[in-house]
């Protein structure tokens, strides 16, 4: 038995079982449920994580009450919170304010996971995973990313709450702004492996120097920088800390989720996780070498498990950024977008350009190639962060 | 008619945030009128939490008003009881044993640390942190409530001094286990400004917001770390000297832009001299009685006349007014509430700016509900 084509082969097993005319249906039937499945399960553990790694970081121990009915002696660390908590968030009154647009109120939760989940129709979980095979697949995946902007209005918009439509106002002018720096960091990699596939781009970044360095785009000064900017905009998309303005609590209580209770906030949660989740299997894809093992000998780890190894390890960074750092205000994250980001990303352009250009430069030629492509992101970027932060320092006191 | 403007203007936004908002600090409210994000107006509102404080302290004794004042600011319920006391000390010709000196001025300097490591922590909430600085200055704070609670019985309610003296004598172990974390709280400290204190965003968010001048400060009466932000030397402990703050090697931070950062960094820098004198009052602690053997705590009945106790409290200058008829009750009873007198620029320093940093400058003035509503 090959593990990895087990998923596949089990697949083919299923859908022979139907009549030739109905395998058509069952075999997306059954990626839809696998993907429903594993990423429904995955969103929950993430969200248990999630509250466990955060506990840690602030010296607290995190929930680890919650075990199994019927076993009342086994606690398990409480890894069946997320269960606990989905009982009790359908279980909970949906309340919906009066004066709230009833439609628009009912609708964007249900708008938002949608569009959130669409995107991992295209995401090329392992070496012979992929849902749908498109040739514009990062197009569609974008596209489908920025529809959540939408549920987002109409969240605000339709609870008719001041905090919620001061939050959907922010979370626009966010989205907006961070989906530039988004796209054109995405850029690059579209120019150097000359496809939109993801599943291509993928499979453009095996091979290793030496068995140990892997060709994974991260690993290059364009790469490196794409990943960064990527990065940032991913936690800018996904409304996480630093940039979760649109529900700052210290501000806006919850945000546009303010007038938003039971079940109906539930979906929102879920449909960050699972945009969040989207967009890390995203950045996993392009710049961290996707299904492919880091070095030769490890190779016989299936493909879909280095998947998910590297999800996991961004998610939990997404994590660690969230028990550490501080809130931006509205103005300095639209000016970090658009004075900071996007510049460096245009340029990052540029020597995405120049590498795609040099795939022939060899010998010393080689490390002429890397210091080029080194300098045209690393001195943007250092004068445009010291622009950034120019009048900030810690100072010094004087005393009495 | 209609107005005509020659450039585009939405319509005006009023929210109410509070009583019930998870940054005003309690149960405070800011009625804001918002030009989008932009603050155009703002109306602090308050009393919600009115306790008739002072009308209760007139109709009861001298020594029942004591538990009371613990809930005033109740993170620093030490310092309260202090305040109080040195008001009836004045008022009664009462003097307060060396012994029970020292201890109050360890009371206080602890409570000191307790309020700045609190507020610090608040302060970065406010800023956006998801609970992470909040539950290591926490920690801290329970470290030293614990203290507070074997020496007097309570966490924060201590009720701890008394007109001539203090109520109970620690033991040597509790004064063993106060040194060893005094010593300790400069690694928390140092822990912390390593993590924050240099942080763009944290520099980004509070240098040059709210600033005050110091015109502006002296006019409205701010006393504490926010007056000695803007770089007035104005330190009770020095300007006063009461209790034995004149044998303590101190120094006093000033700050030159009043702003938040300032602000911020004032509450550190202070939190590292409190530690000094912490150290120095274990160090020279004397043996001795803690009580006035002539302060007499039931039936007390000072002369005719007035008198007004003050003292650098960790929000600024607390202080009780006290008017005796020769009864047993106080026949005026007045608090000058910090919080309260803090808080009257908010305004002034919140006008222009965003929603996100009105929730911070309030963060860093320090309030606690209990003292401001009385």
């Amino acid at each position: 038995m090959n593990l990895e084509t087990l998923p596949l082969q089990l697949r083919n097993a299923i859908v022979d079982l139907f009549p030739p005319a109905l395998q058509w249906f069952v075999h997306h039937l059954l990626t839809i449920t696998v993907i429903l499945t594993v990423f429904g399960l995955f969103f929950a553990f993430t969200t248990i994580a999630e509250r466990k790694l955060l506990a840690r970081l602030q010296n607290r121990l995190g929930p680890n009450r919650a075990g199994l009915p019927w076993f009342p002696k086994l606690k398990l660390w409480g890894i069946t919170q997320p269960f606990a908590d989905a009982i009790k968030a359908i279980t909970k009154e949906d309340i919906v304010p009066a004066a709230a647009d009833k439609v628009l109120h009912f609708l964007a939760p249900v708008l938002i996971v949608a569009f959130s989940l669409l995107g991992f129709a295209v995401l090329p979980f392992g070496r012979n995973l992929i849902p749908v095979e498109l040739d514009a697949a990062l197009l569609y995946f974008f596209a489908a990313g920025a529809a959540t902007e939408l549920a987002i209005f109409m969240a605000g918009w339709g609870s008719r709450n001041k905090y919620s439509l001061l939050a959907a106002m922010r979370a626009l002018a966010q989205l907006i702004s961070y989906e530039l720096p988004l796209i054109l960091s995405v850029v690059p990699v579209v120019m150097v492996c000359g496809t939109l596939s993801t599943k291509a781009i993928a499979a453009a970044q095996g091979g290793w120097t030496f068995g140990l360095l892997p060709h994974w785009h991260v690993f290059t000064p364009w790469g490196f920088a794409a990943f960064i900017i990527f990065l940032i905009a991913t936690l800018a998309e996904s409304n996480r800390s630093p940039f979760d303005l649109p529900e700052a609590e210290s501000e806006l209580i919850a945000g546009h989720l303010t007038e938003y209770s039971g079940f109906k906030y539930a979906l929102f949660f879920m449909a960050e996780y699972f945009g969040l989740t989207a967009l890390s299997g995203l950045g996993v894809t392009l710049f961290l070498g996707g299904w492919q093992a880091p070095c030769e000998f490890l190779q016989f780890i299936p493909s879909y498990l280095w998947f998910m190894i590297k999800l996991v390890g961004m998610i939990v960074f997404f994590i660690w950024v969230r028990g550490t750092l501080l809130r931006l205000r509205i103005d300095q994250l639209t000016r970090l977008s658009w004075k900071f980001l996007v510049p460096l990303a245009l340029l990052n352009l540029g020597n995405g350009a120049f590498w795609a250009l040099t795939p022939d430069w060899t010998g010393p030629l080689v490390l002429a190639r890397w210091a080029i492509s080194a300098a045209i992101v690393v001195v943007p970027f250092v004068l445009l962060g010291r622009r950034l932060t120019a009048g900030q320092a810690p100072r010094s006191y004087r005393y009495a | 008619m209609r107005a005509v403007h020659d450039e585009f203007h939405g319509d005006l936004l009023e929210v109410s945030m509070g009583p019930q908002h998870p940054s005003t600090h309690g149960v405070f409210r800011m009625v804001v009128t918002l030009d989008g994000e932009q603050i155009v107006k703002l109306k602090p509102v308050f009393g919600y939490l009115h306790r008739n404080h002072e009308k209760i302290a007139e109709s009861t004794s001298y020594l029942s008003s004591m538990p009371y004042t613990d809930r005033l600011d109740y993170l620093c319920s030490m310092s309260n009881n202090w305040a109080y006391a040195l008001a009836v000390e004045k008022l009664g010709g009462l003097t307060v044993p060396d012994r029970a000196q020292y201890l109050r001025v360890i009371m206080a300097e602890l409570t000191r640390l307790v309020n700045h490591s609190c507020l610090v922590g608040f302060l970065f909430n406010d800023l956006g942190t998801s609970f992470t600085p909040l539950l290591y200055a926490f920690r801290e704070r329970e470290k030293i409530l614990d203290l507070f609670e074997s020496l007097s019985g309570s966490r924060m309610m201590c009720n701890y001094q008394r007109f001539g003296g203090c109520r109970v004598d620690p033991p040597p172990a509790w004064l063993a286990a106060a040194s060893a974390l005094v010593d300790n709280f400069p690694r928390f400290l140092d822990e912390y400004e390593t993590m924050l204190t240099g942080n763009e965003i944290m520099l980004a968010r509070t240098q040059g917001i709210g600033p005050m001048g110091a015109a502006q400060a002296i006019n409205a009466g701010i006393t504490g770390p926010c007056l000695r932000a803007t770089g007035v030397d104005y330190d009770l402990r020095k300007v006063d000297a009461y209790g034995f703050y004149p044998r303590f090697n101190f120094r006093v931070p000033l700050g030159a832009h009043g702003d938040t950062y300032d602000r911020y960094m004032m509450r550190i820098l202070e939190m590292r001299e409190s530690v000094k004198i912490l150290q120095q009052a274990f160090r020279e602690l004397p043996a001795g009685p803690i009580m006035d053997p002539k302060a007499k705590l039931r039936g007390f009945r000072p002369k005719v006349g007035e008198a007004y106790g003050r003292l650098e409290g960790p929000k600024g200058e607390l202080g009780f007014y006290l008017i005796s008829d020769g009864s047993t009750n106080p026949w005026r009873y007045r608090v000058r509430p910090p919080s309260l007198i803090n808080l009257t620029l908010l305004e002034e320093l919140c006008l222009g700016r965003t929603i996100a940093d009105a929730v911070v400058i309030l963060g860093s003035i320090d309030i606690v509900l209990g003292e401001v509503d009385r």
